[in-house]
């Protein structure tokens, strides 16, 4: 049976630093900067990671199906929250997905998740593999100027597909371009990683992979090499022998280079404009190198994720303070005031109770006066009902709803102030004071209509832990 | 359908300590200042004191967990004391577990005295504290103003009222406070302000300002209680009696049933119409006199108003620029100054505001002492909006 590609979704933070910011701040110390002063990178709000950029992903790529539900889900970064706590449980239980599930994290390596793109497609399972990305790198380094945060998803497996899967090649090599043994990534000179690396890596793998199938690279329409190098996709396209055209940009000054993120949001983003029978390549790079190619289908554009790349790419705001960037990704040490020093521990067992509310969204429907209500408690909310255990679980996280009342606290602490929060009244009933974000100064008012979304709540920085619950956004 | 409380209770003595930012002041010293007052007022020893009732709102850090630092502080005779603790509303709590205890004839003399000391916090505001283990999962970082903007918001949406409006009529609350409260000594604000101050000054929680909020201070206050009878038999004469005391706590729906929509505080009305019932008040903007009402913010007096039947519905913005509650007005309104000029030491201003009425209705309220009061109204919301606790008690000659 044919395997293959049959949907896509992806997530780019709203807030985009202007590059100049850094640089502005920067080029004191390091003039060459100035270089990469153009345009703009993404950076994720306070309360935003890894896994809120991936639950946005998957969701966004879910919203193109009618109600399709993955066996299997594969979660790639090198920027997981947890260490061991499986990340990938957080985002299968964020998306509310069914506990017979397969969930795998999958990390230490910029092709994270092409090597979970492989075993899937290789596999028996329709499953999902989502990537993300959120890397903090030193201030004033290059590699703030030319990485992004975002994520992307890719749903694969049997039955019609966007994109076929013809063959994958795979080549395991301890060629150490960069590494990351503590807090930030420590690399080699780039004309060595581009010679020595990217050079010999990239086209050993890719020319026995093309061999197998029996393509000739002058054939390939896509050809995805993420890196944050601007001229080595040309230079190994020209070693190939494929055609420079077929180069997709690696987003460098709209979005910065999402890690290991970047080959899905790149597939993403090709698999929104290929037609069909177009030739797709994509190849990743780190300690060796994975090659997939796939054969856009018929179908290539019939399927409409929930905004895609192009619309998340689209639906940005420019940032220009540096400071807020530093302190967003914990590279300043910052006075938060008394009222931030309050004890943040959650309490497991409490949490464990309540994980349907606070990470899958989920309120209930009474039974006998049909009120929907969050969170969900033993007695019906309506005050003409007041059942007893009269409640079906019922979601949230798809809904949407208005704000009915609302204000902008800057007494309260807050990692960003000021605190926006308000009632929210639900479509369809249910009604929660709630936190928003993402809200700009006059944007919001009673009437204003939201959608919800997964983000961070709270850090407890003692413990190493931090809560996610959903907050609205202003659509 | 119970009788209720009217007229079965009677306050013998009341204290009220100095409010402010009392940085020499132990929760001891302030229960003792108030207490001193109070026995004093009363006529009676320490020793005649059968029963105690001790509120403190906030965190047992502040003052201590349980019944036993009143009991210490004031040396109280191994006599029974409860402590209550029902946010805002907890000084008139501990006034209803006197008042109910003397009516009940358990005890012929009780005590209640409410006490805060919020000014060891090391900032402003309210202290930041948890909200439980669950509703900390999940519920917004709210402050009490980040709560008690929302009112404004939801009231002005309901209202269709545009944010000028509405903000020169919050102003005017905070005015007419500032000039009561400049004359009293007990004041913790005691400085009067102009409507400009108020509408230019920075947002706390858009749309409330600075002079929108209440103070922050620590203060104590404090009531003993007895019947008629023996307060009669101690010499005292003209009664200031408990005509109503009730008390309404939200069951949740308002905080997530489309039934409230955020315009007004339905304890309040549910509270007040209680109360009204129990002192057999039908025509309440005419027959009270005075109101002290829980002004946390300007613009919960506001809607108070309404909600307590004293300004129609949705006119709330006219009654108050009218002047209808200012001192000079119809309905005298934080005659002593209020929250806004006392602080609110949580725990003690259910108490401290009984306390206004109690030297309103004596005639013994200073230069500011209002022409002939007879029935006086008390109001305090515990919480927020959304979800809160309303107590309403009201006192009058017997």
């Amino acid at each position: 049976m044919t395997r293959g590609i049959s949907g896509f979704g992806a997530y780019i933070p709203q807030a985009r630093l202007q590059r100049s910011a850094i640089v502005e701040a920067n080029a004191w110390f390091d003039a060459s900067l100035k270089s990469l002063g153009q345009g703009q990178r993404s950076m994720c709000n306070w309360d935003e990671d890894t896994i809120t950029m991936g639950v946005e992903a998957a969701a966004d790529c879910l919203a193109g199906f009618d109600g399709y539900v993955p066996k299997s889900l594969y979660f790639a970064s090198t920027t997981f929250p947890f260490f061991d706590r499986q990340n990938s449980v957080v985002l299968a239980e964020a998306l509310n997905l069914p506990r017979q599930l397969l969930a795998m994290d999958v990390a230490a390596s910029q092709r994270a998740a092409t090597s979970a793109l492989l075993a899937l497609l290789r596999g028996e399972q329709d499953g999902m593999v989502v990537a993300s990305e959120h890397r903090r790198a030193k201030s004033g380094s290059r590699a703030e100027m030319l990485w992004g945060d975002a994520a992307a998803a890719i749903a694969a497996g049997g039955g019609p597909v966007l994109a076929e899967f013809v063959g994958g090649e795979s080549l395991a090599t301890d060629f150490v371009d960069h590494y990351r043994g503590g807090e930030f990534d420590y690399d080699w000179e780039e004309r060595w990683i581009r010679d020595e690396g990217y050079l010999k890596i990239v086209p050993e793998t890719v020319s026995a992979l093309l061999k197998n199938c029996g393509v000739e690279a002058a054939s390939i329409a896509h050809f995805i090499l993420p890196t944050d190098q601007a001229r080595t996709p040309p230079a190994v396209a020209k070693k190939m022998g494929v055609n420079p055209a077929a180069i997709v940009d690696n987003q460098a000054a709209t979005v910065g280079v999402a890690g290991a993120a970047q080959p899905l949001l790149l597939l993403a983003r090709t698999l929104e404009s290929a037609k069909p029978g177009d030739l797709i390549l994509l190849a990743a790079f780190g300690q060796g190198c994975d090659a997939l190619l796939f054969r856009a289908t018929a179908a290539i554009g019939s399927f409409k994720p929930g905004r895609g790349v192009s619309g998340t790419l689209a639906a940005g705001r420019e940032e220009s303070s540096y400071a807020r960037f530093l302190a967003f990704n914990n590279l300043v040490e910052r006075d938060i005031g008394k009222r931030g020093e309050t004890d943040k521990q959650t309490y497991l067992s409490g949490y464990n109770r309540r994980r349907d509310l606070v990470t899958s969204f989920l309120g209930g429907k009474c039974r006998e006066c049909g009120a929907a209500q969050i969170p969900r408690e033993k007695y019906c909310i309506n005050p003409d009902c007041n059942a007893l255990d009269s409640q079906d679980s019922y979601s949230f996280a798809d809904k949407q709803g208005v704000v009915l009342t609302w204000t902008a606290d800057r007494l309260t602490f807050d990692w960003s102030p000021p605190a926006y929060f308000g009632m929210v009244q639900f479509d369809g009933g249910g009604k929660l004071m709630m936190d928003f974000t993402e809200v700009r100064e006059g944007s919001i008012d009673s009437g204003s209509r939201i959608s919800v979304h997964f983000r961070i709540r709270q850090f407890d920085p003692q413990r190493g832990f931090r809560k996610y619950f959903w907050k609205a956004r202003i659509i | 359908m119970a009788e209720g409380i009217k007229d079965k209770v009677a306050i013998l003595g009341m204290g009220c300590s100095k409010f402010g930012e009392r940085w020499d002041a132990s929760p001891s010293d302030l229960m003792v200042e108030a207490f001193e007052e109070c026995l004093a007022d009363a006529g009676i020893e320490r020793g005649q004191i059968e029963a105690a009732w001790f509120g403190a709102g906030i965190d047992a850090f502040h003052v201590g967990a349980s019944a036993l630092p009143m009991a210490i502080a004031l040396r109280l005779n191994y006599i029974p004391v409860t402590k209550v603790e029902n946010m805002c509303a907890t000084g008139t709590e501990a006034f209803r577990g006197a008042v109910y205890a003397v009516a009940s004839g358990a005890c012929d003399i009780a005590l209640a005295l409410g006490v805060e000391k919020l000014k060891d916090t090391g900032y402003g505001g309210l202290p930041q504290r948890s909200r439980g283990v669950e509703n900390d999962m999940y519920w917004p970082n709210l402050s009490a103003p980040g709560a008690f903007a929302q009112l404004a918001t939801g009231y002005r949406a309901r209202h269709r009222l545009n944010k000028e409006d509405l903000k020169r009529a919050m102003a005017h609350v905070s005015v007419k406070s500032h000039a009561n409260g400049a004359k009293n000594p007990k004041a913790h604000l005691r400085r009067e302000i102009t409507a400009q101050q108020a509408i230019d000054a920075p947002y706390i929680a858009e749309p409330i300002g600075l002079y929108d909020c209440c103070g922050v201070s620590d203060g104590s206050a404090c009531a003993i209680v007895t019947t008629p009878q023996i307060a009669r038999g101690l010499g005292k004469e003209r009664l200031i009696a408990v005509k109503a005391l009730q008390l309404a706590v939200s069951n949740g729906a308002e905080s997530g049933h489309e039934s409230w929509d955020g315009s007004y505080l339905k304890t309040t009305r549910i509270a007040a119409q209680r109360a009204y019932d129990e002192a057999g008040v039908r025509k309440p903007a005419e027959e009270i006199s005075m109101t002290e009402v829980h002004d946390c913010f300007s613009i919960t007096e506001l809607v108070t108003m309404e909600d307590l039947q004293l300004a129609e519905e949705g006119k709330g913005v006219t009654a108050v620029l009218d002047g209808n509650f200012d001192a000079e007005g119809k309905l005298p309104c934080q005659i002593d100054g209020g929250l806004k000029c006392f602080g609110h030491p949580i725990g003690a201003s259910g108490l401290r505001m009984i306390y206004e009425n109690y030297l309103q209705l004596q005639g013994r309220a200073g230069p500011r002492q209002l022409p002939d009061p007879k029935l006086g109204l008390n109001h305090n919301l515990g919480g927020f909006p959304h979800q809160n606790i309303c107590s309403i008690s009201m006192i009058g000659h017997m």
